[in-house]
């Protein structure tokens, strides 16, 4: 054994054994039926995979998309500008805004959440304030609906898409945009031409992550969204705790790992891309301005 | 430069709004706690009254005591095995799908890994308890103890080891004496992630930590007060909550000197 293996052995056996078996193991159960005392029969079947596409499920599925889609949307519009002005500041500044940025994400998932009830609810800070200054005279639902649920994605997912973006955008030099506005292009086709296109691979990390960390989630629709829009997290949840089919419940777990596999490879791949065009393309002009 | 200055106005404008937002509710909730009524509607006067109930309520005390159990335990397993996970991986040629493998806990679904480990267990017929929460917290340790002390060992600079063995030094003394304390930092700020990560998990120690009450975690015990109702003991809790885990962050961002990821 080299010296090598020896050092990754421990680690590799534990994450073989407490990462990849316990994902084949739910890999196989999805291909299981359901027992009649809520075990496992071990009877080959499609059936999971087949009542996943049935109405009940694929509206809960419609709906995870639906509002894992719109967080990712905001956040991004959120993030995007945020990450810039990081980027814009003196470099001793940087690090310092980024560390704030991402300090709210290190705490409790929980209490971030919680934070959002004590807010939105109808006795909650927003409402009262709303009430006592006039401006409304019944409290306004802003919690217990998608609104809530994607508020609270938002507001813990955001910090991250600011980093992934912050990474990409500050990669790049003042060169290219001083370029398109010499050559009289305005900042909105700069930053359209020459910014938004290089900082993709950022983008799609934000995305994915955004996305695959909200089509997931258990808290928060649980949470804000006080149960009224189960996601594929809140399905898998209520499968294996309360209706006590695993068979089912993996099979949409496992459907969650392909999303979150597709999402992953279709990233690396627009990365891949971006940075052998980004090549490329600015490959040449050294050796222009040394010709 | 005229039409560029609106624009830096409109993103300074933007970054300001940005920190209100993910300020705001955390500061809303510190101010409560302090709030004598407990209630978001009206100031009555500042009291402690709330984290004097917190220190007499046994079930948040044995609840506060099992994540710190649970914690310093998968934070010790998964130091140690995802340093050297990442000794490993760094020498050598680059091998993607190990890298795959290791990065696979940090961006593999909560609630998968959860159904995938309770699974497991119940397959092996195991008894559910703090010990199984343990292991099942250290999967995502191991990854990112492996990836903070990685970004640390390529900034290592490897002929010093070799210098040692050059001179006489064997592979233990080489560790010890040289590799060790070039990659310290890193490997502490790790562990102070990890204990992080540990403390504030929620939803794998749900499934993971079986019936009995003496398992419930913290993050379990809030989740359940929460779910019961708005309750001012919560506001408390957030607030020592939020200072340990922005106190252990910072202090590991000192040490390893680099934004965490």
């Amino acid at each position: 054994m080299t010296r090598r293996t020896i050092l990754m052995a421990p680690g590799l056996g534990y994450l073989a054994l407490f990462l990849v078996v316990p994902c084949l193991i739910i890999f196989a159960y999805s291909l299981f039926e359901r027992g009649t005392y809520g075990g496992i029969d071990y009877t080959l079947t499609l059936e999971n995979y087949q009542r996943s596409a049935t109405s009940l499920f694929a509206r809960i599925f419609l709906d995870s998309v639906r509002i894992a889609g719109t967080a990712t949307l905001v956040a991004l519009l959120i993030g995007y500008p945020a990450a810039y002005a990081i980027a814009q500041k003196p470099r001793n500044r940087q690090m310092a805004l980024l560390v704030l940025v991402m300090l709210p994400f290190w705490s409790n998932y929980l209490i971030r959440t919680y934070a959002w009830i004590v807010l939105l609810n109808n006795q909650g800070l927003i409402n009262r304030t709303l009430q006592s200054t006039g401006v409304i005279d019944q409290p306004l639902p802003l919690l217990y609906n998608e609104f809530a649920i994607v508020l609270g994605l938002v507001y813990n997912y955001v910090p991250f898409v600011i980093l992934a973006l912050y990474s990409s955008i500050s990669r790049l030099g003042p060169e290219l945009r001083e370029a398109s506005f010499d050559l009289g292009g305005s900042a909105w086709t700069t930053f359209r031409r020459v910014t938004l296109p290089l900082t993709a691979p950022g983008i799609a990390a934000g995305a994915v992550f955004v996305f695959v960390l909200s089509i997931g989630n258990f808290v928060t629709p649980d949470l804000l969204g006080g149960g009224q829009r189960p996601m594929l997290g809140n399905l898998i949840y209520s499968q294996y705790l309360s209706a006590r089919d695993w068979p089912m419940g993996s099979a949409l777990g496992f459907i969650l790992v392909v999303i979150m596999l597709a999402l992953l490879f279709a990233q690396a791949l627009l990365s891949a891309r971006a940075s052998g065009e980004g090549e490329t393309r600015l490959a040449p002009q050294p050796a222009r301005v040394a010709a | 430069m005229i039409a560029r200055d609106p624009i830096r106005l409109w993103l300074n404008a933007h970054l300001g709004l940005v920190y209100l937002f993910l300020y705001v509710p955390i500061l809303v909730l510190i101010v409560l706690s302090f709030n004598k009524s407990g209630l978001p509607t009206a100031w009555t006067g500042f009291s402690t009254e709330w984290y004097g109930k917190l220190i007499a309520n046994p079930k948040i005390l044995s609840a506060a005591g099992n994540s710190l159990v649970v914690a310093v335990a998968s934070t010790v397993i998964s130091t140690v095995i995802g340093a050297l996970l990442a000794m490993g991986l760094e020498e050598g040629r680059p091998t993607p799908w190990l890298d795959a493998l290791v990065a696979a806990p940090m961006i593999i679904p909560d609630i998968v890994l959860a159904i995938a480990l309770l699974s497991f267990y119940t397959l092996l017929n195991m008894s559910l308890g703090l010990h199984s929460i343990v292991l099942s917290h250290a999967v995502f340790n191991i990854a990112f103890v492996c990836m903070v002390v990685r970004t640390r060992l390529k900034n290592f600079d490897r002929s010093i080891v070799e210098a040692s063995i050059d001179l006489g030094a064997g592979e233990l003394t080489t560790f010890r004496r040289v590799t060790l304390p070039v990659i310290a930092p890193g490997v502490i700020a790790a562990a102070l992630l990890s204990f992080t990560l540990s403390i504030d998990e929620f939803i794998i120690a749900y499934f993971t930590a079986g019936a009995g009450q003496g398992s419930t975690t913290f993050p379990m015990q809030i989740y359940a007060m929460i779910r019961f109702g708005v309750t001012p003991e919560i506001n408390a809790i957030a607030t020592i909550v939020i200072g340990f885990s922005f106190f252990l962050v910072l202090l590991s961002q000192r040490l390893n000197g680099e934004v965490a990821p």
